[in-house]
């Protein structure tokens, strides 16, 4: 025990100075991450080198014995098929949309949360049940407070006919499939918002505001700046999050009208069509894209992940 | 004053953003299944279509609904304690411990928060159907807990940093035996991170869809969030909203609970986990 708090103490001791003591540590630390290491990999890594594997052949469950090597005629149908393209247009649109506007909200949301005295339990309560609430159970909320028959969008929107039908071409669906998405994760965002909002320094606002800053001129150069990391990270999350966005299209329009995204065409192609080989070749294309869309935005917003996980 | 009024405003907003369509859904519950299907009672209360309990009776009455309220509380409760048990081993190393390979870990944890879930589903369909965790309440805790543990280890990281552990060998050199010095000293400072990640992860568990329908197919692990969604009632030609509605109440009753209960310590996790400058 003093060991290792004598370890921690000291972090930055010379490498070397205590062989034996270091070993231990060395050995408890890997024993103790071991559990969780071995649980992470065993559902991803095996599965997804499986994908790989797979998705070089022609595979389809309802004719297991067909199998055979195809090389990669599988990536090269999916990527010269406009509906490829299409999904992908769709989920960065999904993206691009859901993460503006909950970006926007979510900071409205944590500066009241921020500055309220009054009711602070009843406000958290609220915000964090859309966090935990279902997606499904939001799924089908806006879904049924969208459909014409029974529901108060259009009799409680202006402009909107009664008998408008949301459902019935592709951008009012995509539209109410992004309120509910929007709805469900703006408190997600809110909170880390808030998080942000809260290491800036009140010493510092209060002297901007003595210097005779206005509100926007404070907000600008003096709030927005210091919680620049906090806003990068709760937009690398979300961002990751909305880009795999699957469960309110499932429930909302099943992809009809246009509205599938990139996660439930990989979805439809294995699970529902039973097409392992070219479901695994659409399921490594997806993995790709995550990992070129959090390259993207890492590279142009310059997040420092190791900063804003407290390791500094 | 002015200011006041804007921050009543500000709150209020905020209360109808949340709650809207929790009321809607709890209006839509107690709405006739006839009125809703003729499109009678169009409002947003049930006026002249109330329908009293019965929407929920027939839910309850429900052989499959009951079941799979069954099969999501075992399996999230399984996996959260799990994953939070596996989750405090690794993040006490990393806070802790100088080790090689603790770069390596944080990676994997971050690698994996990011992982598309639905590139997963076919290969991980066909791994389980051959060896027979297809359809098993064991199939869904494994992936639960490899997706939960980079938020759990992430959130227990953060809290176990803030932790004088001093205060251990303090308590020690006044007399405490080793085992005292933890449970009097440690285990109190280290529970609500403890508390606060297993909270997310049962929230995770909880909301999981990909998983459930992809790795089940019968009501024998079939979880809530899969079985809404396959609930089709007696008429499949016309999906049954206020009965829908009744079952998405019910199944949103747990988070609230959870939600009323430890408001304060979901919002410390939270915010403690994510961004810490």
């Amino acid at each position: 025990m003093s060991a290792t708090t004598t370890a921690s103490t000291a972090g930055t001791r010379a490498p070397r100075a205590e062989t034996e003591r270091a070993r231990n540590e060395n050995r408890l630390g890997r024993r103790l991450v071991a559990p969780a290491v071995i649980v992470m990999l065993l559902v991803t890594a095996f599965p997804i080198l499986r994908a790989l594997w797979l998705s070089f052949y022609s595979y389809s469950l309802t004719a297991p014995d067909d199998r055979e090597f195809i090389g990669l005629s599988n990536y090269v149908t999916a990527l010269t098929d406009s509906l490829f393209w299409r999904d992908i247009g769709v989920t960065v649109v999904y993206m691009l949309v859901t993460v503006a506007f909950e970006l926007v909200i979510g900071f409205a949301f944590a500066l009241v949360m921020h500055r309220v005295v009054f009711a602070r339990g009843l406000i958290r309560t609220s915000i964090l049940i859309p966090y935990g609430i279902i997606t499904v159970v939001s799924g089908f909320a806006w879904q049924f407070a969208f459909t014409y028959q029974n529901g108060f969008v259009n009799s409680w929107l202006p402009f909107v006919p009664t008998d408008f039908n949301w459902f019935g071409d592709t951008l009012p669906a995509m539209i109410a499939i992004m309120v509910s998405e929007i709805w469900k994760t703006t408190p997600f965002m809110s909170l880390l918002l808030l998080a942000g909002l809260a290491q800036v320094s009140d010493d510092m606002v209060e002297a901007a505001k003595v210097d005779g800053a206005t509100w926007w001129q404070r907000m600008y150069k003096v709030i927005l700046p210091n919680m620049r990391a906090a806003i990068m990270v709760a937009v690398l999350f979300r961002a990751l999050d909305a880009y795999r966005i699957f469960d309110n299209i499932f429930v909302m329009t099943a992809g009809a009208e246009g509205t599938e995204s990139i996660s439930f065409l990989t979805y439809r192609q294995s699970i529902e069509q039973f097409q392992l080989g070219m479901g695994s070749a659409l399921a490594v294309l997806l993995f790709l894209s995550v990992l070129l869309v959090a390259f993207v935005i890492v590279k142009l917003f310059r997040v420092d992940l190791a900063q804003a996980r407290g390791e500094g | 004053m002015k200011r006041k009024i804007g921050l009543v405003v500000g709150v209020a907003l905020v209360l109808v953003w949340c709650l809207l369509p929790v009321a809607w859904i709890l209006a839509l519950s107690f709405k006739s299944q006839a009125a809703v299907s003729n499109g009678s009672d169009p409002g947003f209360l049930p006026l002249d279509s109330f329908a009293g309990w019965s929407n929920y009776a027939d839910v309850w009455a429900d052989e499959q609904f009951r079941r799979a309220i069954l099969n999501s509380i075992g399996i999230s409760l399984i996996s959260t304690l799990l994953s939070v048990i596996i989750a405090t081993l690794a993040a006490y190393a990393i806070a802790r411990l100088e080790f090689r390979g603790k770069k390596a870990v944080l990676s994997v944890a971050l690698a994996i928060a990011m992982f598309p879930v639905v590139s997963l589903v076919s290969p991980l369909f066909d791994l389980w159907r051959t060896i027979g965790l297809y359809d098993t309440w064991p199939g869904l805790i494994l992936p639960y807990m490899s997706f939960t543990l980079p938020l759990a280890i992430w959130t227990l990281t953060a809290f176990f940093r803030e932790i004088p552990w001093e205060m251990e060998q303090a308590a020690q050199v006044d007399g405490a035996t080793s085992w005292q010095a933890f449970r009097k000293v440690i285990v109190p400072l280290a529970a609500p991170g403890v508390f606060t990640a297993a909270i997310l992860t049962f929230f995770f568990a909880w909301n999981d869809f990909v998983f459930g329908i992809t790795l089940t197919s019968t009501e024998a692990a079939r979880p809530i969030p899969a079985a809404l969604s396959f609930f089709v009632g007696p008429d499949p030609f016309q999906r049954p909203a206020s009965l829908l509605a009744a079952a998405a109440v019910i199944a949103t009753i747990p988070i609230v609970l959870i939600v009323l209960v430890f408001q304060r310590k979901i919002v410390a996790g939270l915010t403690s986990g994510a961004v810490k400058g």
